[in-house]
């Protein structure tokens, strides 16, 4: 299908672009960018699509998506997810390997890419585990791995416990030249631990899980990459301590790189006594104090943490309601994750759309080393595109998520700025909101 | 007048006029208790459940014959006997229990927010019989009750409260409560037992027992429980008692009256010594007949 996305704003972080242009696209590439652009008609088959009022990026990235197939398919499955992500804007997201069994042989790698190649929707790039059955005992075939697809190695879901270990996987993965992304949790310190350690965890009667817990172990990476000279990135950031650890490294000149959840950048442990123990508001690592929301907040206008990401973590009901001690942490996010940092960092704060989306674009993309593919418009790229529209204003309804998780903590909620097109490889895979091959 | 939310879940929720509403009711529930025929046509054709996910035999009885000297229906579902034990969710209890046309469901549960949660699902009210670590209204009420009646009220009176704090869903409900009704709480334990944020909730911190008590007007002791010692948050029982016990000599630093009470059952010789126990300053049976009524009266209080 070919089209021309006409009247837009066009903004592109690799080239500084914020300007009204249009762009065409045939046979899945971007043919043709420039100002005025007429239609060629119908004779040439292309649809001219009025993008007027809206803001046209390169195609989102997430880096960070709990996919849950193979093993939890009650709560997502590879196309599930892929509905979510395209729903959400996304055109590339990342899979975290901790499924059943986890990714840390090919298999499950090729079978995640079948199913995503089936579900035809979005691009999805696994992610390889740094141990061998997340044990962090024995580092995992990485070599082997990234052959079969894997971009990048993650233990997430556990903190890698020992040092050794994390020591020879940032160095292995130097071969490679893969990022280690690292889920920085001190085991041990965050003991069975269920919210943010402070006055709300108190009040409430929950044990609690110190900001230490997280800036330890970022603490320990960096000083590990600094060690090895290995890339290392910093999973869901959460608190003031770990921006100042990501400061003190960068100013050391050690090569790491860090993301942040649009969660982490909403809200604050006092929604757990808001929203009366919802279990919607149970995240590893948890919500934290206002403080640390705003140091994470101008750390991502700064650029000190360079990626947003959704850590999409979907729960079935059945999981969610439960216990605020026996249900499982995460949020599913994918669906909200563009609403709630539009409307908190650009209508809200004082983000530009140009930083905002580098977060998820140029930051993601050199990240995953698809930086020279990914993440700016060109002629002859493949049309990855993400349209928003800056004035849309409703509120998250999660009964319609695509996603089978509805374990959102913002349900009901008002947000300014929704995904209102996603194309990739020059397919509309959702247009307003519905998702390619919807019968509904 | 009565209970203003559906659901008693915090002392948190109750102003000062609503405890002193319940005070007073209680204190006319206790000649109900103490008349030779204790039972009072009150709450007929009231049906009212204690759903108990935590072992207690005092706490239970205490709610059993708060309800059944008013005639309601009373109805104890045993957890280990039920279909909780078959894995049967709390949403689906809940909803079951919805259908059967309840009152009051009374819930304890050793998780925090379960009552909560359970009473978003009925439209019973439900009334917090202890839930983890968070809260237990009744426990509260029942302590305030006892220091009324010893102490006359509560503006400026000092109170100590004594002992593992981080795992005592009592202090925070005994926190909230006094502090409504004009106290000076001051709390003391061990710095691995003492969790952030009380001097915001209204209190001083102390890990120095002695400084905690000084002219204190009224001790609450904590129960210390054995399995705290084994996690490491302190090093033996005995370094405990040493540092954290009530034995006479210290009490002698408190005020010439002062009201020494504990939650039950105690440890005797570790938190509270046998000689304290034993002392006529202590009102711990006093304290199980106000525990009925102080949960009479918001029975009562729920359900007119």
């Amino acid at each position: 299908m070919n089209f021309l996305l006409k009247g837009g704003l066009v903004v592109d972080p690799r080239l500084g672009m914020v300007k009204e242009v249009d762009i065409r696209v045939a046979k899945g590439k971007i043919v043709e960018i420039g100002s005025h652009l007429e239609s060629a008609g119908d004779d040439e088959q292309e649809e001219l699509i009025n993008v007027e009022g809206k803001i046209v990026a390169p195609g989102f990235i997430d880096m960070h998506v709990h996919l849950r197939e193979p093993g939890g398919e009650a709560h997502e499955t590879i196309l599930t997810g892929c509905q979510a992500a395209a729903a959400g804007g996304f055109t590339v997201i990342a899979a975290m390997p901790n499924t059943q069994p986890c990714a840390d042989n090919e298999g499950v790698i090729e079978l995640i890419k079948v199913r995503a190649q089936k579900a035809d929707l979005v691009q999805v790039l696994p992610i390889g585990t740094i141990s061998k059955e997340r044990k962090g005992q024995e580092i995992s075939e990485m070599g082997s791995l990234f052959r079969a697809g894997a971009v990048a190695f993650s233990d997430d879901g556990s903190g890698v416990v020992s040092s050794e270990v994390m020591r020879r996987a940032l160095e292995y993965a130097k071969i490679l030249d893969a990022p280690i992304i690292s889920h920085c949790e001190d085991t041990a310190l965050a003991g069975d631990g269920l919210m943010h350690e402070g006055y709300w965890s108190t009040d409430l009667g929950l044990r609690g899980i110190p900001a230490q817990a997280e800036e330890i172990m970022v603490a320990r990476d960096i000083l590990l990459a600094e060690l090895t000279g290995g890339k290392l990135h910093l999973a869901h950031l959460s608190t003031a301590g770990s921006v100042a650890l990501l400061r003190f490294a960068r100013e050391r000149g050690i090569m790491v790189t860090a993301e942040a959840t649009p969660h982490h950048l909403l809200l604050t442990d006092e929604e757990v006594k808001l929203q009366s123990y919802a279990t919607s508001t149970k995240v590893n690592p948890p919500l934290r104090s206002q403080a640390d929301v705003e140091a994470l907040r101008a750390a991502v206008k700064e650029g000190l943490i360079g990626c947003i990401a959704t850590d999409h973590a979907p729960w079935s009901e059945e999981e969610k309601e439960q216990e605020y001690a026996k249900a499982p942490f995460g949020i599913a996010s994918l669906e909200t994750a563009i609403p709630i940092v539009w409307d908190t960092l650009v209508v809200k704060g004082k983000m530009n759309p140009l930083e905002l989306i580098a977060r998820f674009t140029t930051g993601p993309a050199e990240v995953l080393g698809i930086e020279k593919e990914k993440g700016f418009f060109a002629v002859g790229r493949t049309a990855d595109i993400t349209v928003i529209d800056p004035q849309m204003k409703k509120a998250v309804n999660a009964n319609v998520f695509y996603s089978k998780g509805k374990n959102t903590p913002v349900d009901g909620r008002a947000f300014q700025g929704w995904p209102v097109m996603t194309i990739v490889g020059g397919k509309i895979v959702m247009r307003d909101g519905i998702v390619k091959g919807d019968k509904n | 007048m009565g209970i203003k939310e559906k659901d008693l879940l915090t002392m948190e929720q109750l102003d000062r006029e609503q405890i002193e509403l319940i005070l007073h009711t209680a204190k006319e529930m206790k000649s109900i208790i103490k008349r030779d025929i204790k039972k009072v046509p009150t709450l007929r054709g009231k049906s009212i459940v204690t759903l108990f996910y935590e072992p207690s035999t005092r706490t239970r009885t205490s709610f059993e014959l708060a309800g059944k000297y008013m005639s309601a229906d009373m109805v104890n579902i045993n957890t280990t006997a039920s279909s909780v034990v078959k894995g049967e969710s709390l949403k689906d209890t809940g909803l079951t229990l919805q259908a059967m046309g309840l009152d009051i469901v009374i819930v304890r549960h050793s998780m925090a927010g379960a009552p909560a949660m359970l009473g978003s699902y009925l439209e019973a009210r439900v009334i917090n019989a202890g839930d983890g670590f968070h809260q237990h209204p009744t426990q509260a009420l029942l302590d305030m009750l006892t220091i009324q009646e010893h102490l006359g009220g509560f503006e400026g009176l000092k109170v100590a409260i004594v002992g593992d704090v981080l795992h005592s869903r009592v202090v925070r409900s005994d926190l909230n409560g006094l502090i409504t009704m004009g106290a000076k709480v001051t709390i003391c334990g061990p710095a691995t037992l003492i969790p952030p944020g009380l001097e915001e909730m209204g209190a001083k911190v102390t890990y120095n027992l002695e400084e905690a008590i000084s002219d204190a007007d009224v001790i609450v002791m904590l129960r210390i429980q054995l399995e705290r010692q084994k996690a490491g948050f302190f090093p033996s029982l005995r370094e405990y008692s040493q540092y954290y016990g009530l034995n006479k000599e210290r009490l002698s630093l408190a005020s010439k009256d002062c009201l020494v009470i504990h939650p039950g059952p105690i440890n005797r010789g570790i938190e509270i010594s046998g000689e304290v126990a034993d002392s006529l300053n202590s009102c711990i049976n006093e304290q199980v007949t106000n525990g009925v009524a102080v949960r009479m009266a918001l029975l009562y209080l729920m359900l007119s």
